[in-house]
């Protein structure tokens, strides 16, 4: 266990699918960056001892720097440093690239931050603050936003973080990789209590988070309170289920890709539901009226993301299995931004590995 | 020390030729403006190194004991914001560039001295709101001014501190358009571009960086100022504004920044290796062009600053490849400097002490900088106590080191007199051994995962708290001893010669301290810089 004792250690544990790949990197720059550390030194001292100035000696020597070696002298410490860099940055990139794209089966979590605090739900519809319970060995996909200013979600056994932006979701996966407690940390700077915005992640085998799920948390799921706000807001007023109503059809809409009245396309995900329930007149469905009064400062940002969790688990009205999202396009990509890319979250009712409304809590 | 050559009479130099308070006040000679930067930026010094002594007694234990979590915040936001405005950026050109820059390409004075003395005006106006600030409750935004919080959210005195910076600005743009100017039009005559001194190089590449970039800074404070002051949405998402906005356009200023800190302390390297090894710097014209390649690159990295804060993947990928590759002119820097000792005759005086110390501190900060500038790596390390430690190897190892460099190379030539040879090693050493020991430590805590700003922080990383508070106290000794022995040569230093280094560049040519107009005739050049076949046997042996 991390957080007890340890006085004196020179890593930080390593519990992640990242945490491997992350220091085998570590380590190769370290390697680089001693050996021309020391190079350069060695140098130094080295001419510094033999090229001392002597008594007697006057006139310099001209070593001619125009020759045809020192022009290769300057090509080859300018083509190796160089060659030796780009194979970090690639390496450094593929790594980021698997960080930016969280695998299809992976747990949803959502935490919101707020000064000075991490609020963490389940979609079974536990809710914990400054603690995450997870189990071992499976991928966990983390939305997050924030209540105020900008945090960062950062777990280093992890050697992952990402920026918790207000008016935004970002998203963070990994794969714990060890059963054990580690701290949770937020990394932007925050505001007077920023040191104290800090938590503890616990890594569980799957029996004991399966213990820990089925305790004391009387409340319904995410997608069940999102579905009561949709009743409480009256949003099936107008987005009518069998699509006569004034505003689109919800069901199987998460994931998919929605024309737009100007002609544009956007994938329906996290942040587009959002916008539309904050600033609907901000983007139209094709074929629609700008009817929708805002529903700012009527709705919570907790609230919000059970909502959403209620799209989500919606499903087509008729049963019918709905096809699979359309493959993702450069274009959703730049309107959405990497970070908030969702994966195709979109499954049928009774399908998939994710508990939905209808499905329940047999995790 | 040598015997100063017997005097008939008090020569007329520039400290000499006007008396008064007003004299210097209202001078436009620009060896006086300096003195003047000299001056000032001294006392910023001082007063951002107290408050970096009170961050490491905060940190020596875990618990937050010292301050409360408000006035930590508070100090380590004055530390930044005066370190990097108030000292960093206007130390090397304000200082040395202003005194020797007209000096070393054989001018009377800078192109617009008027302008020269306007500056030094405002950059007290700014400090005076800096001070503001800080007499009356301090800001604890960080230097960084992180949108919404600075915006919206922080209780300090945001809109003071901005301003501050704001009119700092305009001095330093002042300053680069008269160094531009002067170095376009008032060369000597046979002082070709490529005569130039690389100091000079130095300057002129960060003088186009302080024109093109400072006005982004000074615009996004403003429109800081606006929002926190008037709610105009830019920033707040409250007011339909973008909270990264305000990151792209910081760093867009703040990331060349770094080059406008580290560029002149470069410069001075070149000229100090070369005159301690009696030789022509290795690659005079890689040095020179590699400081307009990091000039230019240095505007298309900012994003480096942004990879987890929501950025595209893809805008991740460029800014990280640009990264690596701006990386490359310093490194070839460095091993044209070390090849520059090659077969010369090395002296290790104070200067060269320093400049040696530059070198090695430099590489390990560049290196660092280089990981930090792979996407995955940056992911687990960004916002740590690793970024803390890179950037003081840079700005402290290198900005700082170069800057005592030059100012123990010019101290002769700028006041008259020759310090104590054996006091500014012992600082030169302590300096170099204190700064290792202050942040070499900090590059495990960050990998540990220590966040920066942190208050109070875990117990497990206390022992490299302690050894890095330990490391700041030696530092510190070794940054308070110049301002003793260097005081003290002011009365009772040995008289300087003219060129007491044998070095090759103009400024030594003429007396020290020089006269008022700097030369009795404008020198004609007649060959390449650095040509130490035409510099006499050196008199002065430490």
């Amino acid at each position: 266990m991390i957080l007890e004792s340890k006085s004196f250690q020179l890593f930080p544990e390593s519990a992640s699918n990242f945490a491997t790949q992350v220091d085998g990197l570590y380590g190769y720059m370290i390697v680089i960056s001693a050996f021309f550390s020391i190079l350069v030194a060695f140098l130094i001292i080295f001419f510094a001892v033999k090229y001392r100035k002597r008594p007697g000696v006057t006139v310099a020597s001209h070593t001619d720097d125009h020759s045809i070696g020192a022009m290769l002298l300057e090509i080859a410490w300018s083509v190796i440093p160089l060659g030796l860099s780009l194979v970090m940055f690639a390496w450094g990139a593929s790594i980021m690239f698997q960080e930016s794209r969280p695998p299809k089966d992976s747990l949803n979590v959502y935490v919101t931050g707020k000064r000075w605090m991490w609020k963490v739900q389940h979609l079974e519809g536990a809710r914990e603050i400054n603690e995450l319970h997870i189990p071992v060995n499976r991928n966990i996909r983390l939305t997050l936003t924030s209540e105020d200013v900008i945090h960062d979600f950062y777990v280093p056994a992890f050697r992952t973080k990402t920026d918790v932006l207000p008016g935004r979701y970002t998203t963070e996966w990994f794969r714990p990789t060890k059963v054990g407690q580690y701290h949770l940390f937020c990394a932007e700077y925050c505001g007077t209590k920023h040191s104290g915005m800090v938590g503890t992640v616990y890594v569980m085998s799957v029996e004991d988070y399966n213990k820990w799920l089925a305790q004391g948390n009387g409340e319904g799921s995410m997608a069940e309170d999102g579905e009561s706000l949709f009743r409480q807001l009256g949003c099936g007023n107008c987005h009518m289920p069998d699509g006569h109503g004034r505003a689109p059809d919800l069901h199987g809409v998460y994931g998919m890709n929605v024309d737009l009245s100007d002609g544009s396309r956007i994938r329906a995900d996290e942040s587009y539901i959002r916008e539309s329930v904050l600033y609907p007149q901000a983007k139209i469905v094709a074929g629609y009226d700008r009817i929708m009064p805002t529903f700012k400062g009527l709705i919570s940002d907790e609230g919000m993301l059970k909502l959403i969790e209620y799209i989500k688990s919606m499903g087509n009205p008729n049963g019918v299995v709905s096809e699979r999202p359309l493959a993702k396009e450069p274009s959703d990509i730049q309107k959405t931004g990497p970070m908030a890319l969702p994966e195709s979250e979109y499954k049928a009712p009774a399908g998939g590995p994710r508990p939905s409304a209808a499905t329940g809590k047999q995790q | 020390m040598i015997t100063a050559p017997p005097q008939i009479a008090e020569p007329k130099n520039y400290l000499n030729a006007e008396t008064g308070l007003k004299s210097w006040l209202l001078t436009k000679d620009h060896k006086r403006i300096a003195i003047l930067y000299l001056i000032v930026v001294s006392l910023f010094f001082a007063l951002g190194g107290i408050f970096a002594g009170l961050i490491r007694m905060e940190l020596a234990t875990p618990a937050g004991d010292l301050f409360d979590s408000n006035t930590y915040n508070k100090v380590f936001t004055m530390h930044g914001i005066i370190m990097v405005f108030f000292f960093l950026i206007p130390s090397i050109p304000a200082v040395l560039g202003n005194f020797f820059l007209p000096m070393m390409i054989g001018a009377k004075d800078l192109a617009f001295p008027r302008i020269n003395l306007l500056s030094w005006y405002i950059y007290l106006l700014g400090g005076c709101f800096t001070l503001y600030v800080l007499i009356t409750g301090g800001v604890d935004t960080g230097w960084t001014f992180y949108t919404p919080f600075s915006s919206s959210y922080s209780n300090g005195y945001v809109v003071a501190a901005g301003l501050g910076i704001f009119i700092n600005g305009f001095s330093s743009i002042l300053t680069g358009l008269n160094f531009i100017v002067t170095t376009h039009r008032m060369r000597a005559p046979g002082m070709t571009w490529f005569r130039l001194p690389l100091f000079v190089w130095g300057q002129y590449a960060t003088s186009a960086i302080m024109i093109l970039g400072t006005p982004v800074i000074a615009v996004t404070l403003f429109l800081l100022v606006l929002e926190r002051g008037l709610h105009i949405g830019f920033f707040d998402p409250a007011y339909g504004g973008d909270p990264v906005l305000f990151q792209h356009l910081f760093w867009f200023y703040s990331h060349p920044a770094v080059y406008i800190m580290i560029l002149p302390s470069m410069g001075v390297i070149s000229e100090v290796i070369s005159t301690f090894s009696s030789k022509k710097p290795f690659g005079y014209t890689f040095i020179a062009f590699s400081s307009i390649a990091i000039a230019v690159f240095g505007f298309f990295v900012w994003g480096h600053h942004l990879f987890v804060a929501g950025q595209s993947i893809y805008a991740g990928l460029v800014f990280s490849v640009l990264s690596f590759i701006v990386a490359i002119p310093s490194a070839i820097k460095v091993f044209n400097w070390t090849a520059t000792m090659y077969k010369g005759q090395v002296r290790l005086e104070t200067p060269m002490l320093y400049a040696i110390g530059f070198i090695g501190l430099f590489t390990i900060g560049g290196l660092t900088g280089v990981m930090l500038a792979a996407l995955g790596m940056d992911v687990h390390l960004t916002d740590t106590y690793f970024v803390i430690a890179h950037f003081h190897y840079v700005m402290v190892g290198g900005a700082l080191l170069g800057y005592l460099s030059g100012l123990h190379f010019w101290w002769p030539k700028m006041t008259g007199r020759m310090y104590s040879n054996t006091w500014s090693k012992v600082s030169a050493v302590l300096v170099f051994a204190g700064f290792n020991l202050t942040f070499g430590p900090q590059f495990i805590l960050g990998y540990m995962g220590m966040p920066r700003r942190y208050h109070v922080y875990p117990p497990e990383f206390q022992v490299f708290n302690v050894l890095s508070s330990a490391g700041a106290s030696v530092l510190g000794l070794g940054l308070v001893l110049p301002v003793f022995y260097l005081l003290w040569s002011l009365k009772f230093g040995e008289k300087a010669p003219a060129n007491p280094w044998g070095a090759t560049g103009l400024e030594w040519q003429t007396s020290s301290p020089p006269i008022a107009s700097n030369f009795e005739v404008t020198p004609v050049v007649t060959h390449e810089a650095y040509d130490y076949s035409t510099v006499q046997e050196v008199v002065h042996i430490g």
